[in-house]
């Protein structure tokens, strides 16, 4: 494991902002998450913190009381000088099903047109790689994902719409994910996740963690209604492989 | 049972928020002006998350089918129980039948009423402050019916509290954001030494200004943000983010409000100025 250099800086008086190199690399989300972990099970219990990690930085927020920038900063500097290399839990890589119906891509034409590529090249590519949480936010459930081969790169659609729908899944520059809920939105719509990516009604609301991956598979119309079926009753069920960094 | 006969505005029910799913993307939600929030409660006696009606601007009218005891606060709104006015942070007993309409907004913008041990909404993942997609609704509707427990008998230790002169503040104590550093002078002379429009853009999720500062190129990687982080966007429009802001941004974090500055913001509305100021 590598050990980053990192600044500690405070983010008001209820948080702390630990910020590693400026970059999008899995190496240094790996260990934020490692030292996320560590600092869980042995300083900072889950009942007082709450921890938000997001590409290269993991900000610590405690409402109880002020924190003590000074001191409270040089504790965390030392805990993270000790760091040692431990097993996270489990990972996953969540494969997400996708109808890639033009009632659902209904920006697949437009994309095929600006790539220069069939729309059964764009779904091939697009389920063919696997991506990267590096965070959760903007909306409850809304994933960053990395990894987007360049060659599925293109520009948010220059008029946002008021409203895309819940499910849909969408293509901007470097940027692919799923809107977890109707929301405004420029993202290129090129199909629609037949699972709620956000249930309040579990204890989990959202299966997924900030250092899983994800993959996407195409289904057809058929299955996808399916899929909507369970999502309303809550039995839908997820498909899961392990993985380790 | 309270029974909503109009709802009002915008009118729902908060408590101190919802903790445990930053990582997941919810906002913490809760009480938009804690410090009167509090005050509410403390005066009927309540546990400190015990669930209040936040009341914005139009307030809702009310019917009581239990006795109880309530106190509002915040916002001054002309209210009435049953035909007599009541005031601000003082205990009023209620009885079965009693209406309680909120009329005129006086001043500030946000109103809280607080009864007897509190409302006693489901609570979902953890919180009853309503907030969508989490709780169904975001706000409460006509003719629905809030439950709350009888409490026939309290003498409060308090029956009234002088409140100062928190709805004429219009300074907004902050500490340097993360990307504090990236404002150049020119933007920090604007920042600090002039007063800010609120916009009309301005809700439960984030507070817009009407003045700009000079904008700026910086790209940054998506970071959290909180209830209170004041973002700068490239075209130097400022955006506070407020209890049901996002948990993550991609703007420079250029000023994080106090706890307290939050509460005096979440009383102004459309039209109200305010000045940052350095702690």
């Amino acid at each position: 494991m590598t050990h980053y250099p990192i600044s500690i800086r405070p983010f008001g008086v209820h948080a702390i902002l630990l910020e590693w190199p400026n970059e999008v690399d899995e190496a240094i989300l790996e260990n934020i998450l490692q030292f996320q972990h560590h600092l869980k099970v042995n300083h900072l219990g889950e009942e007082e913190w709450e921890m938000i990690p997001a590409y290269n930085s993991l900000t610590l927020i405690y409402r109880k009381a002020p924190i003590r920038f000074a001191e409270f900063s040089e504790q965390v500097k030392t805990w993270y000088t000790k760091l040692e290399q431990t097993s996270l839990p489990q990972r996953f890589i969540w494969k997400l099903p996708v109808c890639y119906d033009l009632e659902f891509g209904i920006d697949l034409k437009s994309v095929s047109e600006k790539l220069g590529k069939s729309i059964e090249e764009i779904i091939g590519q697009h389920t063919s790689h696997t991506y990267t949480v590096y965070g959760i936010g903007f909306l409850p459930g809304f994933m960053y994902l990395g990894g987007l081969p360049p060659s599925l790169e293109v520009p948010r659609r220059e008029e946002p719409r008021l409203r895309v729908k819940k499910g849909s899944v969408g293509l901007a520059g470097k940027q692919t994910g799923i809107y977890p809920q109707d929301s405004p939105g420029g993202w290129n719509i090129i199909g629609s996740c037949s699972v709620p990516m956000f249930d309040p009604k579990k204890k989990d609301p959202c299966f997924v963690n900030v250092g899983d991956k994800v993959q996407f598979y195409s289904i057809m119309r058929a299955e996808y209604d399916l899929h909507k079926i369970e999502g309303e009753v809550g039995i839908y069920k997820l498909e899961k492989a392990k993985w380790d960094a | 049972m309270l029974k909503v006969l109009k709802s009002g505005l915008f009118t729902t029910i908060q408590d101190v928020g919802r903790f445990g799913y930053l990582n997941k993307g919810v906002p913490v939600a809760g009480f938009m002006d804690t410090a009167s929030a509090h005050k509410v409660n403390q005066l009927l006696e309540n546990d400190v998350d015990s669930a209040v009606m936040e009341i914005t601007m139009t307030g809702p009218t009310l019917e009581f089918d239990n006795p109880s005891f309530i106190c509002i606060g915040g916002a001054k709104h002309s209210v009435a129980l049953n035909n007599d006015r009541i005031e601000n942070f003082k205990v009023y007993k209620v009885l079965p039948g009693d209406i309680l309409s909120y009329g005129k907004l006086e001043k500030g913008f946000r109103s809280y009423l607080a009864i007897k041990n509190g409302f006693k909404t489901d609570k979902i993942l953890g919180s009853r402050s309503m907030y969508a997609p989490v709780t169904p609704k975001s706000h409460l509707e006509d003719n629905q019916t809030i439950a709350y427990e009888s409490c026939a008998v309290f003498s409060p230790k308090i029956v009234e509290l002088k409140v100062d002169t928190f709805l004429d503040n219009k300074v907004l104590t902050v500490s340097k954001g993360p990307e504090y550093g990236l404002l150049n002078d020119k933007q920090l002379e604007t920042l600090f030494f002039h007063d800010f429009t609120i916009a009309n853009e301005n809700d439960r999720m984030a507070y817009q200004l009407v003045e700009h500062i000079v904008g700026h190129k910086v790209s940054m990687l998506t970071s959290a943000t909180l209830p209170g982080t004041v973002q700068l966007t490239s075209s130097g429009k400022i955006m506070i983010l407020m209890k049901d802001g996002q948990t993550t941004g991609g703007y420079p974090r250029i000023l994080q409000l106090s706890d307290n500055a939050i509460s005096i913001l979440a009383q102004k509305k459309f039209g109200d100025t305010i000045s940052f100021k350095l702690d």
